[in-house]
């Protein structure tokens, strides 16, 4: 191809030329130029290597459809299609699948085999041993574009949500016309297009509308929408159209600015997305310089570069006449071949009547065209037009169904979707809409031009995915005669353009092969995304730490000012442990100071769901396996929540503070579920006037005091309350103030030892832990982080839920029945505690287990196991395992098999290929009576 | 995205919802006199059904549940009813 810059070009402007390079080679261009455009303009015909045989291919479109010209943008995103990337000063653009350029590819031999290479021949051929064995080879030979490793990946995407009363997709004279009708009627109108400006087809075909230019008259309505407050988004692809009227919009930023990702619920659609040009299917259709007729139209005035100077154009229907016309005005050797023996055509052109294209001649460009009566006419271009096939994506994913229309061999919008209508050339009509034409009619009148079997050259139906009839007759005799077969068997259709260009030359082949009509053999599925969006657009800000935000306390500061480790637990970034040095020594120093002396811990993540109202009691009775309604006011208990299947869902201390109110403390990993579950119930099952629930997790810090020395602590705090046993007994709970603020302080603990949890507003949680510091230096108080809590729970055989229980577990296996046998009401759960399963002899209960090997601590997640007959079968496994500061020995936490009634066994326990030995114990290791909690 | 509506905060995002199961799978009451059986046709039976469906959502956002009728082919919402005042035992299924 020769391509070259005319005068005009509307897009472009050249008073600003600009320059970047392509595989190396500099390229100079205007402002307003695509990459395609520049690089068409400088003579590079051979814009990528196909992605299967390697074939040199150029420039087939001029927007969206481009099946070829994908190229990797150096520091941007791989596999753009260049007809869609502004040209820029600097760019450093490279062609995919390529090696080392396009023009000259060290695969470019494939080609040769293409014979004995069709489809399926891999999976056919590398099938032994393992496909995978040859996989990554061949996905190197036949690919696409790489990633440069250096890319950062865009900036994050923003994302906006809004809601209009008229969404019209595409700004030709269709949907502009659709807009302004909805406008001034006094709707919210977004309208959005791919290109950088509104017109579409009125940017580059000729038409006078209400007097004015095309273009001009696309303009003044895109300023008169403007005006009126209305949105006009341009560089915007629909990309999906979603449930209720839901459209997904992907905006490409002009200026280098992050893209833009819009959902847009409407009350009514409006598709005016256009139609695409098909190839026509002779010999060789894929050869550099063979391009869509309207392509070239758009190169042509759009960006002044004509697609060659002896052109030959080819065509089956009327609408390619004005790219002869307008090539042959601006001074190319023009000859129109017209596949419509009786068809009319402009004077002044060379215009072949009733004859078709047999086949492009050329080596890695075209230089002649070979015509069915074997006229041979010399040629650079080959522009060729096989007709329109209309944009039905969106309205086929809106549920829509496709009718097939004779007299303009394409699919069109069959019947009605609600709240989404199809106009335009959409819709199957290819001239302006009616009011806007003024009488002047185009001449669209087309004949059949589709593949036909058993054709000697090769002919491409599927650039992108290099699929040719002769694959498509290959699945046919195969026996992949449904559409979708087809479609997966040979790629058809299944590249990043998604068929655009090739579906229906593909359908009609099978038709023919088949004996059915083509609305017979029918379209594949439509899903979004139309064109590709980059994943990141989807992400949005939700990247990274975003994706799953940390909850973070209100002390966060002051623990890092104490040197705290930081580790996510349930969902909270909590402190681990304190202070320089070895991690396991400072957790095993924290345990033993709490044990000795006192210590402080940040348990604010702790649940705190406030339950209220007169059936607080009932309802609360209902919700936990425990009866809590003979709870005296003022005291805590606790107890079990279980799954209606029976299985623990959660466990904790739940408080009455008086008759009317509670608080459940449940796990702080839980307390999303525990809140949700108690909404329902209570939404569900009880007088929801009469019982009120209130999550006040994260607006209360817990701050707990624990140890020996603990009530020394609390008493020089000065919390305005008795601290004698009498008044403040181990689970019981007052209320006290703090500073004139009234705090709750809990005899609650999970350590063992005498221990005060003081519950503030999360505002004072700086004060409070500020004060407890203060009197904490005179008492020696250790700080205290949640591995060693984890070490003194475990040594209490106090359980984590999910750590210690599993989705199987029952209070059975703890060895709590008393609620099941005597409790006299409903709870959840109940049914399902009587069941043979729960019943069952050989449950997994819950143990302590002693290492008697002398090799040290006990590998979590190891399971014990029982040898019988050669097998080795599980017996359950270890939960929680440490070295416990307090016995100086290892102790651990498991659930096995029979476990309660086999104390005292020695049993294996396997960790990959190490096997250990254990004792099965009580799972309380540590002061047993409980007496530390009253000391 | 299935807009729903709340019927205390009018429609929303389908993300803000949560399904609580067919409307009608009623907790048998009682305990040792309820079958295995029904007991487990109210745990684990789900209709699942094709066309028109009464279910119980959650509105996390406000926290009411309620019951909403639509269709499960075409995805169109008849109605949303808030669920009284608690207490009928309007057959969600935890």
């Amino acid at each position: 191809m020769t391509a070259w810059r005319t005068e005009g070009g509307t897009a472009i402007d050249r008073s600003r030329p600009l320059a970047f390079t392509f595989d190396g080679k500099a390229i100079d261009g205007f402002a307003g130029d695509t990459v395609a455009s520049a690089l068409l303009a400088g003579g590079v015909s051979v814009l990528a290597r196909s992605f299967k045989y390697h074939r040199p291919r150029g420039l087939w479109g001029a927007g969206v459809e481009e099946p070829n010209a994908l190229v990797d943008i150096a520091g941007g995103l791989p596999n753009t299609r260049a007809t869609q990337v502004p040209a820029a000063d600097g760019l450093v653009v490279r062609s995919v699948n390529a090696e080392p350029n396009a023009e000259k590819d060290r695969h470019a031999f494939l080609d040769a085999f293409s014979r004995f290479i069709p489809a399926a021949f891999y999976y056919k051929t590398f099938m032994f041993p393992d496909w995978h064995l040859f996989e990554p080879r061949i996905r190197e030979m036949a690919g696409l574009g790489t990633l440069d490793e250096a890319t950062k990946g865009p900036a994050f995407a923003e994302q906006v949500n809004q809601h209009c009363d008229v969404l019209v997709v595409g700004a030709g004279p269709s949907g502009l016309l659709a807009a302004r009708k909805a406008a001034r009627a006094g709707k919210r109108v977004v309208l959005c297009d791919d290109g950088r400006q509104v017109g579409g087809s009125l940017l580059f075909r000729a038409a006078v509308i209400e007097g004015k230019p095309g273009a001009e008259w696309a303009a003044d309505v895109a300023a008169e929408l403007e005006r009126a407050g209305l949105r006009v988004l341009t560089g915007t692809t629909a990309f999906g159209i979603y449930d209720h009227r839901l459209v997904g919009l992907h905006q490409k930023a002009a200026d280098g600015a992050p893209d833009r990702l819009w959902r847009i619920r409407a009350r009514s659609i409006v598709l005016a997305a256009g139609a695409i040009e098909r190839p026509l299917p002779f010999g060789n259709n894929d050869l550099p310089g063979v391009m869509s007729a309207e392509a070239a139209l758009v190169y042509l005035r759009r960006f002044g570069v004509a697609a060659g100077r002896k052109v030959v154009i080819a065509a089956n229907n009327g609408l390619a006449y004005e790219t002869a016309e307008a090539l042959a005005a601006a001074g190319a050797d023009v000859t129109v071949v017209d596949y419509r023996a009786d068809a009319a055509s402009p004077a002044g052109l060379r215009v072949l009547k009733g004859l078709a294209v047999a086949t492009a001649v050329g080596r890695s460009a075209v230089t002649a065209v070979k015509l069915s009566d074997g006229t041979v006419l010399e040629a650079d271009a080959l522009l060729a037009s096989g007709g329109f096939t209309p944009t039905v994506h969106l309205y086929c994913q809106a549920q829509g169904k496709l009718d097939w229309r004779d007299d303009i061999l394409a699919f069109v919008p069959g019947r009605s979707v609600d709240g989404v209508e199809v106009v335009g050339a959409a819709a199957g009509n290819f001239g302006l809409p009616a009011e806007l034409a003024g009488g002047s009619e185009r001449d669209f009148r087309i004949v059949a031009a589709w593949p036909k079997p058993g054709a000697r050259e090769r002919v491409w139906i599927d650039l992108q995915n290099d699929v040719t009839a002769k694959d498509v007759e290959l699945a046919v005799r195969e026996n992949f005669v449904s559409v979708e077969h087809l479609k997966r068997y040979t790629t058809l259709g299944m590249a990043t353009d998604q068929g655009k260009t090739s579906n229906v030359n593909g359908l009609a082949l099978m038709a023919e092969l088949t004996g059915r009509r083509i609305p017979e053999v029918g379209t594949t599925t439509y899903r979004p995304p139309f064109t590709p969006v980059p994943l990141a657009s989807f992400a949005g800000a939700r990247s990274g730490t975003r994706m799953n935000p940390i909850r973070r306390l209100p002390l966060e500061a002051q623990h890092r000012a104490d040197g705290a480790m930081f580790r996510e637990y349930g969902g909270w970034l909590r402190p681990a442990f304190y202070g320089a040095g070895a991690p396991e020594e400072r957790i095993q120093a924290e345990a033993q100071a709490a044990r000795e002396g006192v210590a402080l811990f940040d348990g604010s993540p702790l649940g705190k769901i406030d339950v209220m109202g007169p059936d607080a009691a009932p309802f609360l009775d209902f919700i936990y396996y425990n009866t809590m309604s003979t709870l005296a006011p003022g005291r805590c208990r606790y107890g079990f929540i279980l799954t209606e299947a029976g299985n623990i869902y959660d466990d904790g201390v739940l408080m009455r503070l008086d008759e009317n109110r509670f608080v459940v403390s449940c796990s702080s990993s839980h307390v999303a579920g525990v809140h949700g579950l108690l909404e329902e119930w209570r939404q569900d099952r009880f007088d929801k006037r009469r019982v009120f629930i209130h999550n006040v997790t994260a607006g209360m810090a817990t701050l707990t005091v624990t140890g020996p020395r603990a009530r020394a602590l609390v008493e020089s705090v000065g919390l305005s309350i008795a601290l004698d046993d009498a008044a403040l007994p181990h689970m019981a709970v007052v209320s006290g103030l703090f500073d004139g603020i009234a705090v709750r302080i809990a005899r609650v603990s999970f350590t063992g030892e005498r221990s005060y949890e003081i519950s503030v507003p999360a505002d004072r949680a700086r004060a409070l832990w500020a004060r407890l510091r203060q009197a904490g230096e005179a008492c020696g108080a250790t700080l205290l982080g949640l591995e060693a809590l984890m070490i003194l729970r475990a040594e209490k055989g106090y359980i984590v839920i999910g750590k210690d229980t599993d989705g199987t577990s029952r209070p059975i296996d703890f060895g709590l029945t008393a609620p099941l046998e005597r409790k006299k009401v409903a709870f959840i759960g109940r049914r399902s505690l009587i069941t043979e399963d729960a019943a069952g002899p050989d449950r997994r209960q819950f143990v302590g287990l002693e290492a008697v090997d002398g090799k040290g601590v006990l590998p979590t997640g190891a399971h014990g196991i029982e040898r019988k007959a050669g097998a080795t079968r599980s017996l359950g496994y270890v939960t929680s395992s440490y070295f416990s500061p307090a016995l100086r020995k290892p102790i651990a936490l498991g659930l096995i098999e029979r476990g309660l009634s086999r104390m005292g066994d020695i049993i294996e326990l396997q960790h990959l290929r190490d096997v250990r030995q254990a004792r099965i114990v009580p799972s309380c290791a540590f002061d047993e009576e409980g007496a530390r909690l009253h000391a | 995205m299935q807009l729903f509506p709340c019927p205390f905060c009018g429609p929303r995002s389908e993300s803000e919802f949560h399904f609580g199961g067919d409307a009608g799978n009623h907790r048998p009451e009682g305990f040792r006199d309820v079958t295995d059986g029904v007991w487990a046709a109210y745990l684990y039976e789900r209709n699942n059904r094709r066309g028109a469906a009464s279910e119980i959502w959650m509105h996390m956002a406000c926290g009411e549940v309620f019951r909403m009728e639509r269709d499960t082919v075409n995805h169109r919402v008849a109605q949303s009813v808030a669920l009284g005042k608690g207490g009928g035992n309007d057959g969600m299924a935890h």
